[in-house]
C-alpha cells in the first residue's frame, strides 16, 4: 500500500512534462547511430520515449511542434566515463568531494549511488551543455577495486539514477600497481585472489547472510567479496583501466581465463598498437579522445589517431574523460569528437566520420555497458534525451538551446549563467551587485 | 656658552679635517651581468615565401579576404590583398580555403619544467621549500626534450611560449620566454632579448602548501603579510644597490632572490601573478602601488569579469581559460563569458593553457569564448578575437615589438591553417618560426621528434 502510494507519487512528479507528445521539426537531425546528419528531419517524442526520428517522419495529430529550422538535433551526450555528481569542488573543499574513500575498510562493495548529488553544480553545468547521461565510477582508494558505478541522468530532479551498480571498476595499470603494493604482478594476484574469494561465496544463494563458510586466508571483507560475485558470473560489467599495450593484453588474457567476465577496457592509450587483438576479443573500449603525450610510461605510444585506428580495426570505441583533471568538463567531449573528425584531413593520421564521432559520445558508450537499447540514440523506443543545438554540436562554439531528458524540457540556468547576468554591466548602481538576482 | 662654542668649533674643525684629508676615491661601480645564461637561439634558414588567396588575420584586428602574406630573411615583408607583388624567386603557396595567422603565443606553460612523462624525476616546476623563492629561474629547470613542445607546435600552432615556475610559492621565481624551436639546451630556445618575468601567486596554493606544514602562510592574510615583508626587504636592497651604482665603493653582497625583485622594482622584470579571485586581484593591485611596481598579467584570472573595469584602468592583462571551473574553491565562480567580458571592458584579454594538452588547441578555446560572448550580446569579430592568442600575450611578455602580429619587419612567426582556426576540425598545416618552416603536415621530415621518443613505440607518428 505504502509502496504503491510512493510509486504513484514518483509518477506524479515525473509525469506532467513527459506524458505529452511533441515533435521537433525542420532540424538537421543526427540519430547518434553513426549515420550522417540529415536536413529537414523530424523527431517525435511520446511519453518520454522516442517514437521516430529522421526525414519523412510525420507529426502526429495533436502533438506540440517545436520548430528547429537552422538548428541541429541529436541525442543528448552520454559521457563515457566520469566522476560526475561526486564532487562539487575537487580540491580544497573536502566536505563536497565523495570521489574516493581513502579511509574506508571497503572497496568493491562501495556503491557510488549514495554519493550522487543531483543538485551538484557540475551536473547543471554539463546539462546546460547538452550532456544528458553519464557513466559514473568511484575512484580507487586502497584497493585495485574502486567499487560499483552507475549510469545517471543530468535532469533537474531528485531521481538521478538510470542504472545502479551497473559495473565494477578496477585499476590494473600504473594506478593498480600502486594500489596493489607496488607491481602489476601484485595487482593481478590481488585480482585473481578476489575472484577466488568471490567464487567461494558464490556457492551460496545469499553470500552476505551465510556465516562461516569462507577460507581462513581471505583478504577481502565479506561484503567486498560478495560484491564481486555478479562480476564473476557476468551479471555485472567490469570496467578495467589500463593504458599500456602489455597491460591491455594481460586483461585480454584474463578474459580468456574467466570467460564470463564482461570486460570493458577504459583508457587504452596504446590500444592502437594491439587493436587487432582487442577486436578479436570483442571487448569494447572507452578511451580518452585526444591524448597524444607520453604523460606516463604506460602512455608512450599515445596519439590522437588511437581512437580512429581502433575503430578502423572494428572495435566498439567510445569517448570518456579518464583523467580526473577534466572529468567535470564533460562538455569538452563534443570538441574532442570534432577533433577526431578533423584528423581525417591530416596525412598519416586516422580520424573518424562525423556520424561515428557523434556516436562515440552518444550510442557507443551506452552500448559498451549494455544500455544501447535504452539511451544514446534517437532510435524508436529509446529514452527521449534530445538536444537542440544552435549549430553543429561537434563545434565547441555551438550551444545547447533546448535539452530534454526522458522527454522533459530541462532548465539551462546555472551558477555560472547567474553570475554572468549579475556582472554583465559593471557601473555602480543604487544597490550592490548582491541585489541583482 | 663657552662650552657650546668650543664644541661647535671642534665640530667644524672635524668637518674641515674630514673634507680636506685626501681619501682614496671610491671605486667605480662594477655592473652586474644581468644575462649570465644568454640565448644562443639562431633562426633556421627559410625561403622567401608568399602565401596567396588565404583568409588572413594579422593579429592586430585586421582581416584580409583573399589575402597575401610575404615573408623572407626571417621577417614579415608585407601583408595585404591580391595586389601584393612577389619578390623574385619566392616560394608561392596557394592558401585557397585556408587561413593565415600570427603564431599563437602561450603566456602560461609548464612545458619543460613539468614535462612528459610526468614522473617524479622530471618534476621541476615548484621549489616548494620557502614561500619566497624569487632566486630560482625556470630556464634552469626546462628540459628541452619535453615531447610536449612538438605537440604544441604541430597541433597548436604555438610559436612562442612563456615557461613559468609553479604556484606553490608567493614568489615562484623567474620565467623564461622560449621560441618553440627544439634545441639541445634551454638557452638554445630562449627568445632573444625577451624580458624576464617573475611568477607570483596569491590564494589557495601557497597557503595550502605551507599551511599544511604548520608554516606561514596559512591564510590569505598570511599570504599578503609575507609578500609585503619580502617587498620591504627588496626596497631596502634596491636602495643599497642604487646607491652603489650611483657612487661606487664597496660592492654590497649580491642576493639572487633580491636581484630578481630589484629587477621588478626597476621595471625590467614583468610580474605574472597567479590570482583567481577578483577581491585578491584588487589587493595585489594595491600592493603593487604600495611598493611601486607594475603587474603585467593576472594568470588563471577566472574572476576578472567582476573587476574588468579596474583591470582596464590599471592596464593589466588577464590570462584566462575559456571554461575551466570548480576544480578548486577559488575557481568556483568561473564563467564562460569571462574572456569576452574582459575584452569588452577595454582590458587586455589572453587565452592561456597552463596545460600540455590545452596548449594544443588554444584556438578552439578562443572560439568557445568568442561564441559565448556573442550569445551574451558582445559582438567581437574573429579577426579581433585573434588578438587574445598572439598580440595580447606578446604585449604581456614585452615582445610585441618583435612578434605577435604580422606587421612588416616583425619575426615571421606564421601559421597556415587548413581551415578556419576557430573550428574544431582545423589544424595547422604549416608553421614557420622566424621564417623557417618548422612543421609541414605533408612532410614527415618537417615534424620534430624529441630525443625521448626515439626508439619508443609510436616514434615519429602523427600524434
Amino acid at each position: 500500500m505504502i509502496r504503491r502510494a510512493l510509486a504513484l507519487l514518483l509518477l506524479a512528479t515525473a509525469a506532467p512534462a513527459s506524458a505529452q507528445t511533441f515533435a521537433i521539426v525542420n532540424g538537421i537531425v543526427a540519430t547518434g547511430d553513426g549515420s550522417a546528419p540529415v536536413e529537414g528531419g523530424t523527431v517525435v517524442v511520446r511519453n518520454g520515449r522516442i517514437v521516430a526520428a529522421g526525414p519523412g517522419v510525420g507529426v502526429p495529430a495533436g502533438a506540440q511542434v517545436i520548430d528547429a529550422r537552422g538548428k541541429w538535433v541529436t541525442p543528448g551526450i552520454v559521457a563515457g566515463f566520469t566522476r560526475l555528481g561526486l564532487a562539487e569542488v575537487d580540491l580544497s573543499a573536502d566536505g563536497s568531494d565523495d570521489t574516493t574513500a581513502n579511509n574506508s575498510p571497503f572497496s568493491a562493495a562501495i556503491d557510488v549511488v549514495p554519493s550522487i548529488n543531483p543538485l551538484n553544480t557540475t551536473i547543471a553545468v554539463n546539462r546546460a551543455d547538452g550532456v544528458t547521461r553519464a557513466i559514473v565510477a568511484p575512484g580507487t582508494a586502497k584497493s585495485i577495486f574502486a567499487g560499483q558505478g552507475a549510469v545517471i541522468d543530468t535532469g533537474a530532479d531528485m531521481e538521478p539514477i538510470t542504472a545502479a551498480r551497473k559495473f565494477q571498476f578496477v585499476e590494473l595499470g600504473e594506478t593498480g600497481k600502486d594500489k596493489a603494493g607496488g607491481s602489476r604482478s601484485a595487482a593481478h594476484a590481488m585480482f585473481r585472489n578476489a575472484l577466488r574469494e568471490a567464487a567461494e561465496l558464490s556457492r551460496f544463494a545469499r553470500p552476505i547472510a551465510v556465516k562461516g563458510e569462507r577460507s581462513d586466508d581471505v583478504l577481502l571483507t565479506r561484503f567486498d567479496a560478495a560484491a564481486l560475485v555478479p562480476v564473476l558470473q557476468g551479471r555485472q560489467y567490469l570496467l578495467v583501466h589500463v593504458e599500456r599495450a602489455s597491460d591491455i593484453l594481460q586483461v585480454l588474457a584474463l578474459k580468456r581465463e574467466f570467460p564470463a567476465l564482461k570486460i570493458v577496457l577504459v583508457g587504452v592509450s596504446e590500444g592502437w598498437t594491439v587493436a587487432d587483438r582487442i577486436a578479436l576479443a570483442g571487448v569494447p573500449v572507452i578511451a580518452s579522445a585526444v591524448n597524444d603525450l607520453p604523460a606516463s610510461f604506460e602512455q608512450l605510444a599515445a596519439t590522437q589517431s588511437n581512437v580512429g585506428r581502433m575503430r578502423a580495426a572494428g572495435i566498439n570505441v567510445s569517448i570518456g574523460l579518464i583523467d580526473d583533471t577534466d572529468t567535470r568538463n564533460i562538455f569538452a567531449e563534443r570538441q574532442y569528437a570534432g577533433n577526431l573528425v578533423g584528423l581525417t584531413k591530416i596525412p598519416g593520421a586516422t580520424g573518424v566520420s562525423w556520424g561515428e564521432a557523434l556516436a562515440m559520445i552518444t550510442s557507443r558508450p551506452a552500448q559498451a555497458i549494455g544500455m544501447g537499447g535504452e539511451i544514446g540514440s534517437l532510435a524508436p523506443g529509446r529514452r527521449a534525451d534530445v538536444v537542440i543545438w544552435s549549430g553543429d554540436p561537434l563545434e565547441g562554439s555551438s550551444a545547447a538551446e533546448q535539452v530534454f531528458i526522458d522527454g522533459v524540457s530541462q532548465p539551462l540556468e546555472t551558477h555560472q549563467t547567474k553570475l554572468r547576468d549579475r556582472y554583465r554591466y559593471l557601473p555602480r548602481r543604487d544597490l550592490p551587485e548582491a541585489y541583482r538576482h | 656658552m663657552i662650552g657650546r662654542g668650543a664644541l661647535t668649533v671642534a665640530a667644524l674643525a672635524l668637518g674641515a679635517c674630514a673634507s680636506t684629508q685626501s681619501k682614496p676615491k671610491p671605486a667605480a661601480p662594477v655592473p652586474i651581468n644581468e644575462d649570465p645564461y644568454p640565448s644562443t637561439y639562431e633562426r633556421y634558414p627559410g625561403a622567401v615565401t608568399v602565401i596567396r588567396h588565404a583568409t588572413v588575420f594579422d593579429g592586430d584586428g585586421k582581416r584580409f579576404d583573399n589575402g597575401t602574406v610575404v615573408f623572407g630573411d626571417g621577417k614579415i615583408q608585407a601583408v595585404g590583398g591580391p595586389e601584393l607583388a612577389s619578390p623574385a624567386g619566392a616560394v608561392e603557396i596557394d592558401g585557397t580555403g585556408k587561413w593565415v595567422t600570427p603564431g599563437i603565443i602561450d603566456v602560461h606553460s609548464h612545458l619543460g619544467d613539468y614535462p612528459s612523462p610526468g614522473v617524479q624525476g622530471n618534476s621541476d616546476g615548484n621549489e616548494a621549500t620557502s614561500p619566497a623563492r624569487p632566486e630560482v629561474w625556470a630556464e634552469h629547470s626546462v628540459w628541452p626534450h619535453d615531447p610536449g613542445f612538438s605537440r604544441a607546435l604541430i597541433n597548436g600552432g604555438i610559436t612562442t611560449l612563456q615557461i613559468l615556475p609553479g604556484s606553490a610559492n608567493l614568489f615562484g621565481g623567474r620565467s623564461v620566454v622560449l621560441k618553440n624551436v627544439s634545441a639541445r639546451t634551454s638557452q638554445g630556445m630562449k627568445f632573444p632579448g625577451a624580458p624576464y618575468g617573475l611568477k607570483m601567486a596569491c590564494g589557495e596554493n601557497p597557503k595550502r602548501v605551507y599551511g599544511s606544514k604548520g608554516n606561514m602562510p596559512q591564510t590569505r592574510m598570511g599570504n599578503i603579510a609575507y609578500t609585503r615583508g619580502v617587498w620591504i626587504k627588496a626596497q631596502a636592497y634596491k636602495r643599497k644597490w642604487d646607491k652603489y651604482n650611483r657612487n661606487g665603493g664597496d660592492m654590497p653582497e649580491r642576493d639572487l632572490a633580491m636581484e630578481t625583485l630589484k629587477g621588478v622594482l626597476d621595471g625590467k622584470i614583468l610580474v605574472h601573478n597567479h590570482c583567481y579571485r577578483a577581491d585578491e586581484m584588487a589587493l595585489m593591485i594595491d600592493m603593487s602601488h604600495e611598493f611601486g611596481y607594475k603587474i603585467s598579467t593576472f594568470h588563471h584570472a577566472v574572476e576578472s569579469y567582476k573587476i574588468a573595469d579596474l583591470l582596464a584602468r590599471e592596464g593589466i592583462c588577464s590570462a584566462m581559460w575559456a571554461d575551466w571551473y570548480g576544480f578548486k574553491m577559488e575557481a568556483y565562480d568561473a564563467i564562460k563569458e569571462n574572456i569576452p567580458f574582459v575584452h569588452n571592458s577595454g582590458a587586455c584579454a589572453i587565452v592561456h593553457s597552463d596545460d600540455a594538452n590545452g596548449i594544443q588547441r588554444l584556438n578552439q578555446e578562443a572560439a568557445k569564448a568568442l561564441a559565448d560572448g556573442r550569445r551574451a550580446g558582445i559582438n567581437i569579430s574573429d579577426e579581433v578575437a585573434w588578438e587574445w592568442l598572439s598580440r595580447n600575450p606578446a604585449k604581456a611578455l614585452g615582445i610585441l615589438d618583435r612578434t605577435g602580429t604580422l606587421a612588416t619587419g616583425k619575426m615571421a612567426d606564421v601559421v597556415l591553417w587548413n581551415g578556419n582556426p576557430f573550428s574544431d576540425y582545423t589544424r595547422p598545416e604549416r608553421v614557420w618560426i622566424d621564417g623557417a618552416e618548422m612543421y609541414d603536415a605533408n612532410n614527415s621530415k618537417r615534424r620534430p621528434v624529441s630525443d625521448f621518443e626515439l626508439g619508443q613505440p609510436g616514434e615519429g607518428d602523427t600524434k
